[in-house]
């Protein structure tokens, strides 16, 4: 694809030798940044704006919601080991590994679930105050996150059963793992700024 | 050439090979290949200027003569009102209602479909790969789907017409609380486009902005990658320099929008409080997280302009650009700038008096950026002996009205000054001369210089400079009268100023409607002079002279390859480069310019 045979000694150098999808990777993240700098800078401006704000701890289940954070950040090391695996050049350890991610995932999309049906029974509701509207809101954009992850993780988890990666070959499970990660950060943030603070 | 769509078979065999037959659908519906999406986003863009254009056409009707709407049996009968005059014929008005709706919907059309898809669609598709010696972008198939996005996009748009209650009527910048009180939310008397118009319209901007977001990722991702050997970021066409910096401001701008797009659309559909006080939500947030995307819009909106003047002006006056580097750098300036003066276009909201004076003096810096580019363009063109052809004249349009869109601007970014002509028709005659003046003059001088590269033939000259010309006379006759409106007190966003057949209206605006009357019939020949350059266009698309590789004598890589370029853009092997894109009049050559890619002999 590349004439690189013809380059002239004389020409400077122009290739920045870092991988394309991992540069639009970290592109899109910055974007997703900017995006939820937005949610999260409205939320603090609308508190720091209010004179009723509520208890954070009197409608949330501040418990609950810590042991949420704590299993995506157990997804999280697993997609790391993952990495690590197929960098090794073992694929089944990658699977497994794409696997428990992929099942923490889902596990904390479930809990949350359960979360929201028990918070609505509790009168708790977008319409019922501010702090309402903030919290699904946040947290429901930062849910579609994890679901879309989810999705790709699938997906990722068969290419990977099929055996297209390699030890030189990992790109879109590196990629992954970067919004992944990405994901588990916003909600570290978003626990503390709604239920800790 | 066949009409079946192309086939696995074909789709496989075909990777990997340059030449290769593609279906019908393949190659130009469902195409990866950056030209043809930028040729797709050129043709929605230039369809939907002819609708955004009908609107103003509409603004201007209203503002002239709103004693009497023709054709208004056409439209239904909750928009315009029907009265009988004294001869018992039925007179049509159009409602406030209807106005405002075509002057939200002109406003958005214009720059969410036209100007931003025009500029960084069409043009940034096709340049970037074709300036940097790339064979396509780096993600294709996420080309394709930045553009497949907008026809949904539009779609929703343009339901938004045809729903109850109208289409959204808070004026483009749908600033809260008109725009976040929903019929379903509120027990008070619904606004306009209260019912589905406006989330129509939310939705709608939001799947645009995840397209540009896409097409951005893409555009820098390229240039970073894909540059051809030798070419150095300093090196490349001032167009792609544009093209990648106002990528980076669509990348980090856009998101903002989109938050807070959903934070209305819960309002208005699920009962949030975001901007609505009576749950303890802020009106304000909204015009801070608008302007926060809009402000650096404004820039993605003229710096790409600015990038391909800086290559048509220095090509037709056959001299290199002045001061390369100071353009590369002003143009980082002002994208740079423009991210921390949002707050210009809220002095009169009740935003905190400190805080408008940093902005103040944040906004006047961009002056400075701005008047390097123009003095360097000065500077290009000056002493030339430079070709007066229809892209040489809208790149020099282009830079007289920008200046005065410039400067009119710096009246409105000095508060006191801004007290009076807030929201009055000065600032519109502004937007026009940057968007209009600027984006529109530049995008008419893209077009004139790349057409012979899109499509292998040129665009009739003798046509293309009568457009030119007597556009500049009609937008200056339609747009230069409205800083005087303002100075007059003219309000902006209202339906008529003086109604001099029933004496109705702002009677201290009586004295001037006269020069609305002007400015429409300036507006109309405006518009109708748009019809040659859309005989031109499609004429020349199948009549016109056919050219060769390098009509215009031209020294970046686009003009290397055939006209139009193949399918993976060069031959098999990529150009070299070896020197910066301006170098004309070069005395190591006989002929007049230098290409980037031709190598010399060493002394």
């Amino acid at each position: 694809m590349e004439a690189t045979s013809s380059i002239d000694p004389e020409l400077e150098f122009t290739s920045t030798g870092v991988n394309s999808s991992k540069l639009g990777m970290w592109i899109f993240l910055a974007s997703e940044v900017m995006f939820f700098t937005g949610l999260i800078g409205s939320y603090i401006v609308l508190r720091l704006g209010s004179d009723t704000w509520p208890d954070p701890s009197q409608h949330l289940a501040t418990s609950v919601l810590a042991i949420n954070t704590f299993v995506l950040i157990c997804s999280s090391l697993s997609m790391v080991l993952g990495l690590q695996a197929i960098s090794q050049g073992d694929q089944k350890k990658l699977t497994k590994y794409l696997l428990i991610t992929i099942l923490l995932g889902t596990t904390f999309l479930v809990i949350k679930v359960a979360d929201y049906v028990h918070m609505i029974h509790n009168n708790f509701t977008i319409t019922s105050s501010l702090f309402g509207s903030c919290y699904y809101f946040l947290t429901g954009f930062h849910g579609l996150h994890v679901a879309g992850g989810i999705v790709t993780l699938v997906v990722v988890l068969i290419m990977a059963k099929k055996g297209r990666f390699s030890k030189s070959h990992y790109d879109m499970v590196e990629c992954t793992g970067l919004y992944w990660h990405f994901v588990d950060l916003v909600w570290i943030i978003l626990f503390a700024i709604l239920c800790l603070v | 050439m066949s009409t079946a769509v192309g086939t696995a078979e074909q789709a496989g065999a075909a990777h990997h090979d340059e030449h290769h037959d593609m279906g019908f659908i393949k190659k130009y519906v469902f195409s990866t290949d950056h030209k043809i999406i930028g040729i797709q986003f050129l043709f929605t863009g230039l369809l939907l200027f002819v609708l955004g254009g009908l609107l103003a056409l509409g603004i201007r009707w209203q503002l002239a003569w709103p004693y009497d709407l023709p054709m208004g049996e056409m439209f239904p009968e909750s928009m315009v009102n029907a009265t009988e005059n004294a001869a018992g014929e039925t007179v049509y008005t159009m409602g406030g209602e209807f106005y405002t709706m075509m002057m939200t919907m002109h406003g958005s059309v214009m720059i969410f479909f036209v100007v931003i898809p025009l500029l960084t669609g069409a043009f940034g598709n096709f340049l970037i790969p074709l300036q940097i010696g790339a064979r396509d972008m780096a993600f294709p198939i996420l080309n394709m789907l930045s553009y497949w996005m907008v026809p949904p996009a539009l779609v929703i748009m343009l339901i938004g017409f045809f729903v109850e209650g109208g289409h959204a009527a808070a004026g483009w910048t749908s600033y809260p609380t008109l725009s976040a009180i929903s019929t379903a939310y509120s027990n008070v008397v619904p606004t306009p486009g209260s019912n589905w118009g406006q989330t129509c319209w939310c939705i709608s901007l939001f799947i645009l902005g995840f397209s540009s977001i896409m097409g951005s990722v893409n555009y820098i991702t390229t240039i970073i990658k894909m540059r051809a050997p030798g070419m150095t970021m300093m090196r490349m066409p001032l167009s792609t320099w544009a093209l990648f910096i106002t990528a980076i401001l669509v990348v980090f701008g856009t998101p903002v929008l989109a938050s807070a797009l959903f934070m209305l659309i819960m309002d208005r559909t699920l009962g949030g409080t975001f901007f609505l006080p009576r749950g303890g939500g802020q009106p304000l947030l909204w015009q801070h997280l608008f302007w926060f995307y809009s402000h650096p819009a404004v820039y993605i909106m003229i710096l790409p302009g600015m990038g391909f003047v800086s290559d048509i002006l220095s090509t037709h006056a056959r001299k290199p650009v002045f001061g390369y580097k100071p353009m590369v750098y002003s143009m980082g300036a002002i994208a740079g700038l423009g991210f921390i003066v949002w707050g210009h276009h809220m002095f009169q909201s009740g935003m905190n008096p400190a805080l408008g004076m940093t902005f103040m003096i944040s906004t006047m810096m961009i002056a400075l950026p701005s008047a390097i580019k123009t003095f360097n363009w000065l500077g290009t063109m000056w002493q030339s002996n430079m070709r007066l052809n229809p892209a040489m004249l809208n790149a020099i349009s282009f830079v007289a009205m920008f200046v005065i869109g410039g400067l009119s601007g710096i009246f409105m970014a000095s508060t006191p000054v801004d007290i009076y002509i807030h929201d009055t028709y000065f600032i519109v005659g502004h937007i026009h001369y940057v968007l209009f003046g600027g984006s529109m003059f530049a995008i008419f001088a893209a077009i004139y210089h790349w057409f012979p590269k899109m499509f292998g033939r040129n665009m009739n000259s003798g046509l293309g400079k009568i457009h030119t010309v007597l556009t500049f006379v009609f937008f200056n006759a339609t747009f230069f009268p409205m800083h005087i409106l303002g100075m007059a007190g003219h309000p902006r966003r209202i339906a008529f100023g003086w109604d001099k057949v029933n004496e109705t209206g702002y009677e201290f605006l009586a004295d001037v409607q006269g020069l609305n009357e002007f400015m429409t019939m300036a507006a109309f020949m405006l518009g109708a002079v748009q019809l040659i350059f859309a005989l031109n266009l499609f004429w020349s698309l199948f009549a016109g002279k056919k050219v060769g590789n390098n009509p215009w004598g031209c020294n970046s890589l686009e003009w290397e390859t055939t006209s139009p370029a193949p399918h993976g853009n060069f031959g098999p092997e990529l150009p070299t480069v070896y020197r910066g894109p301006y170098e004309y009049a070069s005395p190591l050559v006989d002929e007049d310019y230098l290409p980037q890619a031709r190598k010399l002999e060493k002394a």
